[in-house]
């Protein structure tokens, strides 16, 4: 019954998406009252329908209803229930419909609460906004149908991928799919914006908030991805360039340039078309990446989500979107008049700094990601990793840092470096003691040397727009912007210290045995069984301690998973404020002897704090905005009330 | 402004060259087998012991008397292997020369594999760390090579042998010289 309500929501759904598009393009072409009435409301039904739709399906995954084939597939009734809940969404035909749901209600919100925009505008971003969502529908309920039934039931579920059975695998994904959808929330705005050649600093101010939003939980999704990998995999590196990775990287890149552009066009009417086309690439970025995981066609560690026809029909719909969006863009970007002129050294400047750098990473990321495509098509393999993406990216990412810790000083539209002459001095002394200081203790690459140097330069910068202001009044948008960019400073530093400054020992251990590794005196005292709910393990127990101090307990285990049968490796981590010691164990080898896999990693923790503060400072900027809104609205509402009375006045007079 | 009204088509020309890229590979997957870089090129030089008592080693020069063979790689522990033993009788039924080369074994196993599934072998080398595979550009077990007379890899059979395979293996080591 469930099961046949949801699916039954979904169908009504997308009815009302397809009215929603119909009615709000006819709207476009003439003016027709009755039509633009309906889309409002047919945005914020079709919104609570595919909630419900979503909500039929959660349901089905608490009670493991086996008869439904996508629960059987991906379920357990012995899989403990926080992990039967993320089964609605950690598998191809949920996590899509999670996707439209949340893009639903997000439509919904949009019709709810949004005035600012001439109406036609609106309108149109709610039909754009319903065009993506038609996409999203069909290919549910054509290709994918999350309710379909099993005839007969079978007695036991699938069970989920082990190597998801993890709490931050759970969110991981759900993050980053908030995040697509707010940014395919940008892209309706921006189309309906050059639909109705009304690029304006408030439709700046309409999308910003959406972009904010999507930027927190990609900066979050991202963390959290970077940091299951680091101590899920057991390989002891947070980021391998891998291409999902790279997935997520990229509209998150674009993501970073459109907040940025957003926020010139909205203080200062500049950057028009390129805001426009920030907003569609942001996008379909976001679904490029989804294609790239999905349809297998590059080779990576997340190959669980692969189908080459689930792959061809994202491609249509991505192509349908993409192509369309980019072709009004041709069309259109030319006659959006040309917004407000700035010198180089102004605040706008210097954005325009910081987008072309992040416009170039991503490219480069891009590339990199699809140059392996490329040359297959050629009948050579080859696989692209961190020796180009690390020099190359860092040849732009390393001077846009440098802009980033003046750039918030300069004012806008027109500066002299002259002005902000003693805090620049500042921060390049800082930057040059930092690099001294490493050089001469310690022999490391040059980009860690760099990456420390400037991140130490970054951290102070990013609070020097506090100098001189009064901490108490200041907007919430500004200690967001210090927030996030201290955060890339923290996160830089990990960065940097790790690469420069990890330790690795790789020995094979008696039970009694010590190893040293940096600070680290690590004794094996043994290896016994344990038992889960749903795994047997290898448990190595180990006495850690740092630079002789009280001794701690790890234990790392090699598991094995029943259902589906599978082996991982549980590292085991010590964590101290100035970096983690990470521990695996590996096979036994001839009797009584167990592989010990040791790191030191310096700071490495600061990567995943400084995404925190990243995510935490966006969260503070959005908050700013959204309160100044509500404000600016009560006011209005207020002057408005005092107009009426007022007239209500003189009329009785 | 208008002189640069072309350069609003780039995005979209740059996505086009991005569809055509991956539209041609989703309409070619790449292939999953690993094909041999061997074909067409002599059998590298070895000398593998016996896998099993009742059958003699195998080293490179005992295919270089002027007769075709049959080279199947295989391994006791290898389920596909089993199916393909009644296809393998039928080749050496046929007047097949069939040669084995049993990959990371031990000589007991392969006993009780022959004993169970066959024995249509006139030689098995042992090769313990899959070196000789390596060598002729297999990644797998089952994979059957046809070897000419002068020691040359002329074809290469990735999995198992099934029936439909059978009159086509006949017909390459016609085509060798047999």
């Amino acid at each position: 019954m469930i099961a046949e309500f949801g699916l039954a929501a979904l169908w009504l759904a997308a009815a009302l998406a397809a009215m929603q598009l119909v009615a709000g393009a006819l709207v476009l072409r003439r003016d027709e009252p009755t039509l633009a009435a309906l889309v409002r409301p047919a945005a914020v039904v079709q919104g609570l329908l595919a909630a419900l739709s979503f909500g039929a399906l959660f349901l089905l995954f608490v009670q493991t209803d086996l008869s439904v084939r996508l629960v059987a597939e991906n379920s357990h009734t012995a899989k403990p229930m926080i992990f039967k809940i993320a089964g609605a969404w950690s598998n191809h035909e949920g996590s899509m419909l999670l996707w439209v749901a949340v893009m639903a209600l997000a439509g919904a919100l949009i019709a709810l609460i949004e005035h600012r925009l001439p109406e036609r505008t609106l309108l149109a971003t709610l039909a754009a906004q319903a065009f993506v969502s038609l996409g999203f529908y069909a290919f549910l309920l054509v290709s994918s149908n999350p309710f379909e039934r099993l005839s007969p039931a079978p007695p036991e579920g699938n069970g989920l991928n082990p190597l998801l059975q993890d709490v931050a695998a759970a969110y991981h994904p759900t993050t980053l799919y908030f995040g697509y959808v707010g940014l395919s929330v940008a892209f309706s705005f921006a189309v309906g914006a050059l639909l109705t050649r009304q690029v304006t600093p408030d439709f700046a101010r309409a999308m910003r908030p959406w972009v904010l939003g999507a930027w927190i939980f990609l900066t979050l999704g991202i963390t959290a991805g970077s940091y299951w990998a680091y101590y899920e995999l057991g390989w002891g590196g947070w980021w391998f360039w891998d291409p999902v990775e790279n997935a997520s990287l990229m509209p998150w890149l674009a993501a970073t340039a459109l907040l940025h552009s957003a926020s010139v066009l909205a203080a200062r009417d500049a950057l028009r078309a390129w805001t426009i086309m920030l907003g569609v690439v942001a996008f379909s970025m976001s679904m490029i990446g989804t294609f790239l995981v999905r349809s297998g066609i590059l080779t990576s560690v997340h190959a669980f989500a692969v189908d080459p026809e689930r792959g061809s029909f994202i491609l249509a719909l991505l192509t349908l979107y993409i192509g369309s969006a980019l072709t009004l863009f041709a069309l259109r970007a030319g006659t959006v008049a040309e917004g407000e002129r700035f010198s180089v050294t102004s605040r706008e400047g210097a954005l325009v700094v910081n987008n072309v750098a992040l416009s170039a990473i991503l490219a480069i990321v891009l590339v990199g990601t699809l140059y392996p495509l490329l040359t297959e098509a050629f009948g050579i393999k080859v696989s692209v990793g961190p020796p180009y993406f690390n020099p190359v990216s860092a040849l732009f990412f390393l001077p846009m840092l440098v802009v980033l810790a003046i750039g918030p000083m300069l004012r806008w539209r027109r500066d002299s470096l002259g002005r902000v002459q003693n805090e620049a001095v500042l921060l390049g002394v800082i930057a040059l003691l930092v690099l001294a200081g490493v050089w001469f203790n310690t022999s490391i690459g040059l980009l860690p040397l760099l990456g420390l140097a400037l991140s130490v330069a970054v951290a102070v910068g990013s609070v020097l727009p506090l100098k001189g202001r009064s901490l108490r009044r200041l907007p919430l948008a500004v200690w967001g912007m210090v927030v996030a960019h201290f955060g890339i400073a923290v996160a830089m530093f990990g960065m940097s210290a790790d690469s420069a400054f990890t330790k690795e020992k790789l020995v094979a251990a008696t039970p009694g045995e010590t190893v040293e590794v940096g600070p680290w005196k690590v004794t094996l005292e043994t290896v016994e069984p344990v038992a889960g709910p749903n795994w047997t393990a290898l448990e190595g127990v180990l006495v850690a301690s740092y630079k002789g101090g009280k001794p701690k307990q790890i234990a790392p285990q090699s598991r094995e998973f029943w259902s589906p049968v599978q082996k991982t490796s549980e590292s085991a981590l010590l964590t101290r404020w100035n970096g983690q010691l990470y521990a695996v164990l590996g096979e036994e080898i001839d009797g009584g002897r167990w592989q010990i896999r040791l790191w030191w990693k310096p700071f490495v923790t600061w990567i995943w704090y400084g995404g925190l503060l990243i995510g935490f400072g966006g969260f503070l900027a959005l908050l700013g905005r959204v309160l100044g809104d509500l404000k600016r609205r009560n006011l209005q509402a207020r002057i408005a009330r005092r107009r009426r009375t007022a007239a209500d006045e003189e009329q009785a007079a | 402004m208008s002189k640069l009204r072309w350069t609003l088509w780039v995005p979209l020309a740059l996505f086009g060259a991005f569809f055509v890229l991956v539209a041609s590979q989703l309409m070619n997957p790449a292939s999953t087998t690993v094909e041999s870089a061997m074909i067409g090129k002599p059998l590298p030089e070895f000398a593998l012991k016996p896998a099993n008592a009742d059958r003699p080693g195998l080293a490179t020069s005992d295919m270089r008397d002027g007769q075709p063979r049959l080279l199947n790689v295989f391994a006791s522990w290898c389920v596909p292997c089993a199916a393909e033993a009644p296809q393998l009788s039928a080749l050496e039924r046929a007047g097949a020369n069939i040669v084995g080369v049993a990959i990371r074994d031990r000589p007991e196993d392969v006993a009780m594999f022959l004993a169970q599934h066959g024995n249509p072998y006139s030689r098995i080398g042992a090769d313990d760390l899959s070196e000789v595979q390596v060598g002729i550009g297999s990644s797998g077990v089952p994979e059957t090579f046809v070897i000419d007379g002068k020691g040359i890899i002329r074809y290469q059979h990735i999995g198992d042998i099934r029936d439909q395979d059978v009159p086509m293996l006949l017909e390459k080591l016609k085509e060798a010289g047999l």
